[in-house]
């Protein structure tokens, strides 16, 4: 480490390419134009919506966890959050046993109330992250365990079938989940580049010790992104038990490895301080186009499991180097 | 270079900079065989930075190194130990956990083929315990020891593998008075084995009476050198001191005037008791602090590195809890969080940029609108005013004199350390802060923007913030401050006003309680 030589670091077209926030967005075009001549029935707009409704509550529950992660934390609970709340609002509307069952306004109750129970999950999260000094991993793993659980156990695991006409509606109309979706990342677009909190959130995840001396209230920010990650989780949970027209107590549960890859293969980073909802959305639609493309070519889902590893492994790695190479200056 | 035949070391015009400064400007002085040589000066002199490059920790950019009569350049800590060289440092590096034998032969255990061998490890380990007079059984952990006791066995580890050359780093701060007797004899012993020793100490008695010579270090030159006997502890402050001012301090254009309490608003005027600080203690850090700063004043606290003073800024800013005493502001109690004394007025320029100053990954744009961001956020969602945001700035890096060249879209670890320490500056003043702490504000700073942060901390004292500087160079406080409070071992033990500055008097009263002189056996 005695000698380092200041080169200039010489811009090409090639560099310009991999610092670009849409190289995402590029490599989904060529993995559509490379994988469509072997793909049956992947440019029919059938499989267009397909790909669409697969997205956007991912997109959802992505956008959650990019709040977190730009924080420097991470939030494993999601996907237990979106059991929990499906559960939930499914006790609280089924016709066959629910609580408000045939009333009027089951299925908006029990909406604010799955969201409600989000707020109250990332709630407990942030507070034991930062009063308790816990690390976030270990936190959101055990409660992951826990809500999984709970989930399970209230529903003695069965699922609630029977939901109301006008909550299922939500789901099957892909308008409307186009429209949610569209506003949920609107609002987190908003709040991460224009406001305070978006600000805080960065300083935060830069470096919380001299966000702190700088008066920020880290632990209120680290609280608020927890909360923001399971509300949005607990709005996809909404969406996916619309459109399955049964609340499950498993609901979401392969979804942690997407949610996670999404994020990352955006480019947002697993140390914190960067990330963007754009970004986040070309990786959730990345992702989302492999997984259909793979299974429309008929692949076990063993095999999609390993390409997914295999790419988001690379993404972390990106990251990492990335990290390394911003560390030690350029 | 004068070689004499029993010449166990000699630096030959070392050279060292850190980031364009320099730090060890041809540094050249030998030790002999069997020789104790006392290293002292103040902080900053230059004393780790020479013994970090006989260790192997850093490099030299120039000068050579001979070691029993061949060059040296230890390129690792394992060079330096396997020459012969061992370190025992201040804050001991032996793991608490592990018993004294498994400390010892750590990175060199006996092994029967591939095992440890426990009996030929523990009866090395007795016979090393019985060369420094520790008689404990070798399986005790070290967790259990004194700090006394655990030097003992940093001795023993550099007499494990028979060190020629050994480097004690303030061995006697943390000894009782028998503890110190029994050091001083085993230190003897040693020399009389023709082992030579490195005493680097602050304690000036303790060196007087156990050295043959003393190298004084001053801003990486040496000031002096000679027998022990030749000097004194006076002597031996004033050349650690007493260099001519060649930095520039700018002239205070409004110096501190008392309060004349004719306004109405007494609390408004330049002189006013800004920030008092009441008896604070907080056990093992500061104990019964009591001072006041006044509107429009440049404070200093001086003191050696462990005094206390970064401990007590963090008090002071609601960093760290004190258990007893007040710090009130203009009349009102300090409220609770960090935060919340931001708004009241505090500010604190860091010790560390790095570490809680600065987050270096962000923008240098970001960095100076992080304190203030609350007052350009417009509710209902607390979207941001980027358009008043980005004049502030403009008008914020003016004020500081930030480089030109850069943009405010940088991201701040690629600036200057003089250019980041700007951008603190900056985050703060934005805030128009009625007391700024700054610790070490010139720390790893070039000369040039050490003037320039000087001239505005002293604009900020002539439009009324109280300004309270804690550093290490006692050149630094007097060429800027109006009063300086010196403290040793989390005690008040000097206070000075400016026609009272001294050198020498500040450094003794920094010493306080570091060289208890003579032992009751």
């Amino acid at each position: 480490m005695t000698v380092t030589t200041n080169h200039k670091p010489r811009t090409t077209n090639y560099d310009r390419l991999i610092r670009s926030e849409y190289l995402v967005l590029l490599l989904c075009g060529v993995l559509v134009v490379t994988l469509a001549p072997f793909t049956p029935g992947f440019l029919s707009s059938g499989n267009f919506n397909n790909v669409l409704a697969n997205l956007l509550p991912l997109l959802i529950v992505a956008v959650g966890q990019t709040i977190v992660l730009i924080a420097g934390g991470i939030d494993l609970s999601v996907t237990s959050t979106i059991a929990l709340t499906s559960v939930a609002g499914g006790m609280v509307m089924n016709n066959n046993n629910g609580w408000l069952a045939h009333q009027p306004l089951a299925t908006p109750a029990a909406i604010l109330l799955m969201l409600l129970l989000g707020a109250v999950i990332g709630g407990g999260n942030g507070l034991a992250i930062t009063r308790l000094r816990m690390p976030a991993f270990m936190v959101t793993l055990t409660s992951m365990m826990f809500l999984s659980g709970l989930a399970i156990w209230l529903t003695q695991s069965k699922n609630i079938p029977g939901l109301p006409a006008g909550f299922t509606t939500l789901g099957g109309r892909l308008w409307i989940v186009l429209l949610i979706a569209s506003a949920l990342a609107g609002f987190a677009h908003l709040l991460l580049t224009r406001s305070l909190f978006g600000r805080w959130l960065q300083a935060v995840g830069f470096n919380p010790r001299a966000a702190r001396v700088s008066g920020v209230p880290t632990d209120g920010v680290i609280v608020a992104a927890y909360v923001l990650s399971s509300v949005f989780a607990a709005a996809a949970s909404v969406l996916y038990t619309a459109r399955l027209e049964t609340a499950s107590p498993v609901l979401g549960q392969r979804i942690l490895l997407d949610v996670i890859g999404a994020t990352v293969i955006g480019g947002t980073s697993l140390f914190g301080g960067r990330g963007k909802v754009l970004w986040t959305l070309f990786g959730a639609l990345f992702l989302t186009l492999l997984d259909n493309a793979l299974n429309l070519m008929g692949l076990s889902h063993f095999i999609i499991m390993m390409v997914k590893g295999g790419v988001i492994l690379l993404a972390a790695l990106m990251d990492a180097a990335r990290s390394k190479f911003v560390a030690h200056g350029s | 270079m004068t070689a004499t035949t029993n010449e166990i070391l000699s630096f030959h015009r070392i050279t060292k900079s850190f980031f364009g400064v320099p730090v060890l400007k041809e540094i050249s002085f030998n030790i002999g065989s069997g020789q104790i040589i006392g290293l002292v000066g103040e902080n900053g002199a230059g004393k780790s930075t020479l013994m970090n490059i006989l260790g192997g920790n850093l490099q030299s950019d120039g000068g050579t190194l001979r070691f029993e009569g061949a060059d040296f350049a230890p390129q690792s800590p394992r060079d330096a130990r396997a020459a012969g060289i061992g370190f025992v440092h201040q804050e001991l590096n032996l793991f608490p956990n592990l018993s004294i034998a498994e400390n010892l032969f750590l990175t060199d255990f006996p092994k029967s083929g591939p095992f440890i061998c426990r009996a030929e490890m523990s009866r090395k380990t007795t016979e090393l315990l019985g060369r420094v007079g520790l008689e404990l059984p070798p399986d005790t952990l070290v967790e259990r020891l004194s700090s006394g006791e655990r030097q003992l066995v940093e001795i023993a580890h550099a007499l494990s593998f028979d060190a020629r050359l050994i480097i004690l780093d303030e061995p006697t701060t943390s000894l009782s008075a028998r503890e110190r007797e029994r050091l001083f004899s085993l230190i003897r012993q040693l020399c009389g084995e023709g082992r030579s020793l490195i005493f680097i100490s602050h304690a000036l008695g303790d060196v007087l009476r156990v050295c043959d010579e003393v190298v004084v270090l001053r801003d990486g030159e040496v000031a002096g050198q000679g027998t022990a006997i030749g000097f004194d502890q006076t002597r031996l402050i004033s050349l650690m001191v007493g260099r001519e001012l060649k930095q520039l301090f700018p002239d205070r254009r409004f110096p501190n005037r008392p309060a004349t309490g004719e306004s109405k608003r007494a609390d408004l005027e330049i002189g006013a008791p800004l920030l008092e600080v009441r008896h604070v203690t907080q056990p093992g850090t500061v104990l019964d602090i009591s001072f006041t700063l006044h509107r429009g004043e440049v404070l200093g606290l001086s003191g050696l590195m462990g005094a206390g003073r970064t401990e007590l800024a963090r008090i002071i800013f609601g960093l760290d809890p004190h258990a007893s005493g007040s710090i009130t502001l203009a009349g009102e109690p300090l409220r609770r969080s960090p935060r919340r004394r931001v708004r009241q007025g505090l500010a604190l320029l860091t010790e560390s940029r790095r570490d809680d100053g600065l987050c270096l990954e962000a923008s240098v744009a970001d960095n100076i609108a992080l304190v203030t961001l609350p007052q350009r956020a417009r509710t209902p969602l607390r979207l941001l005013d980027f358009a008043g945001l980005r004049v502030a700035q403009d008008r914020i890096r003016e004020a500081v004199r930030l480089q030109p060249s850069l943009r405010l879209e940088q991201p701040t670890r690629t600036l200057s350390g003089g250019n980041q320490q700007k951008v603190v500056l900056a985050k703060w003043l934005l805030a128009a802060p009625r007391v700024l702490i700054l610790d070490e504000p010139t720390r790893g700073i070039d000369v040039g923007a050490k003037f320039e942060i000087y001239q505005l901390i002293l604009e900020l004292a002539d439009r009324g913030t109280g300004a309270l500087i804690i550093s290490s160079e006692i050149e630094e406080l007097i060429g800027l401050c109006d009063r300086i409070l010196v403290l040793s071992r989390g005690e008040i033990t000097g206070e000075f006003s400016r026609p009272e500055f001294d050198r020498e008097r500040i450094l003794r009263a920094a010493l306080a309680g570091h060289g208890r002189r003579e032992v009751t056996p």
